[in-house]
């Protein structure tokens, strides 16, 4: 263990064990231990108090999430009872017709938030290893400044940006590139024609938005892991790339997997800047330069203009299933933060 | 009386949409603070038109309205359960729809028109596209994919068209935009009205589809070949590039308020006596007609509850039908003819207001 761990129980055992003679002891630990006696009898209500006030804020929130599911539920039911499972298996969403199968929704919300975490994740780690370790100390503030701003950035404005900046480059120089130059046309997951809106739009749009959760949250971790632990490592005549690599990446790993969870989080919810670029096209093509589409944009796009009541059952179907697919996320993540958490300790 | 900038009375509506409408007799000058006479929500399509007539109606008589622009859909279900005094919507309510309202019969009145025009980036087309009925359906049915195809060639003999794709760009949002696009597909192509038919939303055969006017504006101007569809007033402000389309009277119209006032007029001059006015006046007759044209509604109880409120949205409507229709065409609507006014205004006349207990 480290001597800052160590020093707080110290400073306890000298207030509670003074073995010093009587008439050599301070005034302060009888005078505290007093106060102490005095102060329980009149502060009992107010502790009671304090606990039952944080006790209701903190059940308040899980409520809350039992709340939306109910509301979510009984709002998707007649749809669930009428469409059944075709509501996740089919491809069909014509509105007019009556049919709804929100199986491209689902598979494009799954498939841009892997596109999305694929290109955000080596990226934020190496910002967040560059900042803790190489940055020098002038540098580290204002990159680390500059990359949380990111997450202030309204959606709206990600998805203004990516049509008028994002789109063009995509359309006349990323799309050609990975497709001609680097002959990935030839695997489906890159061929045909390049229009700019599409899933690896919608993908690198979300990279951008997840990049910041990942990269601060990282950071955090990495600069907590104890200097001991480097100076150990160096001391053994590991290279500073060894030392980062074997001792401290190891340390920080089961942060570094829940800041990768958060972004997760960002890009599987994430509504505007995704509807903005994704091409809107309900329909399941394994290349990624074809348009597509994803849950919260199909909420998005025909909530406010839904008026048949099915329609609006299939769309808080479709919200049910993303909240279903959010927890379901969440839940893998805990437990492989529990896992590599584990792992990083033996 | 002082006129109150749009800006600041649009703060002040927004201030207090959460208010529940006063019921009190007193009806409360602009000027002060707090209170709202009349709440209505529905189409976004008509919103700043409606804002400018709520805050000069406002500035004129006293009487506020708060107006929500939540989309037609919406605006049919806040009215069906009876939370807004009226509703607004660019599709008429279906049959259906009216049976659920909870507060009876719902009255259609129309207030303006509004049109689509077809937009489109070739390079070195900037204007002068034509197209009939036919192609403009082709090529949103995918039948048509190629700008060379020899049916737009024919149409276009003194235009250079390239062998490029054509990209289809429609609005991915339910939208009344939408609903007059497909309606007027519908209306002229067999093909169409088998197959995806007309809708906010419907199923797309091609393309890519883009949030709002600005949405489908920005994919347009950004992508080399593609064409699609926007509201006029959001073209001509925008100043896209509009192709002419075939009306009934075989002659090639571009979109313009003129045009569109044509269609009403074409149309207004065909309707039965005993109409409910929850009509299509796409593919209109009449020469100078745009066949691509509609009504946006305000919806209303023909039973008002509220006295009060019954007599002021009464008022505001025949205000809006005269006054307010002089309005429209600077903001690019096309106010309703005046033959049709005259009939609407009878029209409102069978509003039942409740007597003042």
């Amino acid at each position: 263990m480290t001597e800052q761990a160590v020093q707080p129980a110290s400073r306890v055992t000298f207030v509670t064990r003074d073995e010093s003679p009587p008439s050599e002891r301070g005034w302060m630990p009888w005078r505290a231990k007093d106060r102490r006696r005095v102060n329980m009898g009149t502060s009992a209500i107010g502790d009671r108090v304090y606990k039952v006030a944080i006790t209701l804020c903190a059940m308040a929130v899980p409520l809350l999430v039992v709340l939306i599911a109910v509301a979510l539920s009984i709002a998707a039911w007649p749809a669930i009872s009428e469409i059944g499972i075709s509501l996740v298996t089919s491809s069909v969403w014509d509105v007019g017709a009556h049919k709804f199968g929100a199986a491209p929704a689902l598979y494009g919300t799954v498939v841009s938030s892997a596109v999305a975490l694929i290109i955000a994740t080596p990226l934020a780690i190496g910002v967040a290893i560059f900042l803790s370790e190489f940055a020098p100390r002038w540098l580290r503030q204002p990159v680390a400044f500059l990359v949380d701003l990111l997450a202030a950035i309204p959606s709206v404005v990600y998805g203004l940006w990516g049509i008028f900046v994002l789109l063009p480059i995509m359309r006349e120089n990323v799309m050609p590139f990975l497709r001609d130059d680097l002959h990935l046309g030839a695997t489906p997951f890159f061929s045909g024609p390049a229009y700019g809106p599409s899933m690896l739009a919608a993908g690198v749009i979300l990279a951008i938005m997840a990049l910041p959760y990942i990269s601060a949250v990282s950071r955090e971790v990495l600069l907590a892991v104890p200097r001991s632990q480097r100076e150990a490592a160096l001391a053994l005549g590991a290279t500073r790339w060894e030392m980062i690599r074997d001792a401290v990446i190891p340390f920080a790993r089961s942060g570094i997997v829940g800041g990768i969870i958060l972004g997760l989080g960002r890009a599987l919810g994430e509504t505007m800047a995704v509807t903005m670029l994704i091409g809107n096209r309900p329909e399941i093509s394994a290349s990624l330069f074809a348009p597509g589409y994803t849950m919260a944009s199909l909420i998005a796009n025909e909530f406010s203009e839904a008026t048949d009541d099915l329609h609006l059952s299939a769309l808080m179907a479709v919200g049910a299933m993303l909240f279903a697919i959010t927890l379901i996320v969440n839940g893998i993540a805990r437990w492989l933060v529990w896992q590599v958490g584990r792992g990083g300790r033996v | 009386m002082r006129i109150i900038p749009g800006a600041v009375l649009l703060v002040a509506l927004l201030a207090c949409g959460k208010e529940q409408p006063r019921t009190s007799a007193d009806s409360q000058l602009a000027t002060s603070g707090g209170s709202v006479d009349l709440t209505g929500a529905g189409a976004t399509f008509p919103y700043p038109l409606y804002s400018k007539w709520f805050s000069d109606y406002a500035a004129k008589t006293g009487v506020r309205i708060n107006y929500q622009s939540i989309g037609s859909g919406g605006g049919i279900r806040q009215l069906s359960e009876e939370t807004v005094d009226f509703g607004a919507t660019d599709g008429p309510m279906s049959d259906e729809e009216l049976k659920r309202a909870k507060g009876g019969p719902i009255l259609h009145i129309p207030t303006v028109l509004g049109a689509d025009a077809i937009t489109y980036n070739l390079p070195g087309v900037a204007s002068g596209l034509k197209l009939t009925p036919e192609v403009l359906a082709d090529i949103f049915l995918g039948k048509i994919t190629k700008w060379n195809d020899p049916r737009i060639a024919t149409l276009n003999q003194g235009l250079r068209l390239p062998s490029t794709d054509l990209l289809v760009v429609h609005r991915s949002d339910g939208s009344g935009t939408t609903y007059i696009f497909t309606d007027y597909l519908t209306s002229v192509s067999a093909a169409w009205k088998a197959g995806p038919g007309r809708g906010k939303e419907v199923r797309w055969p091609v393309g890519l589809g883009a949030k709002g006017n600005e949405g489908v504006a920005g994919q347009i101007k950004q992508t080399p070949g593609s064409i699609g569809y926007v509201e006029l007033a959001y073209a001509n402000q925008n100043s896209l590039s509009v192709a002419a389309v075939r009306n009934s009277a075989g002659e090639f119209i571009t979109p313009t308020v003129e045009a569109v006032t044509a269609a009403a007029a074409g149309a207004a001059s065909r309707l039965p006596a005993n109409t409910d006015y929850r009509i299509s006046i796409v593919n209109a007759p009449g020469a100078g007609a745009y066949p691509i044209s509609s009504f946006t509604w305000i919806l209303v109880y023909q039973q008002q509850k509220d006295s009060v409120k019954g007599r002021k949205l009464v008022d505001f409507l025949n205000w809006a039908l005269t006054e307010g229709e002089a309005q429209a065409a600077p903001l690019d609507y096309a106010p309703i003819p005046e033959s049709m006014a005259a009939n609407l205004k009878a029209r409102i006349a069978t509003i039942a207001v409740a007597p003042t207990r």
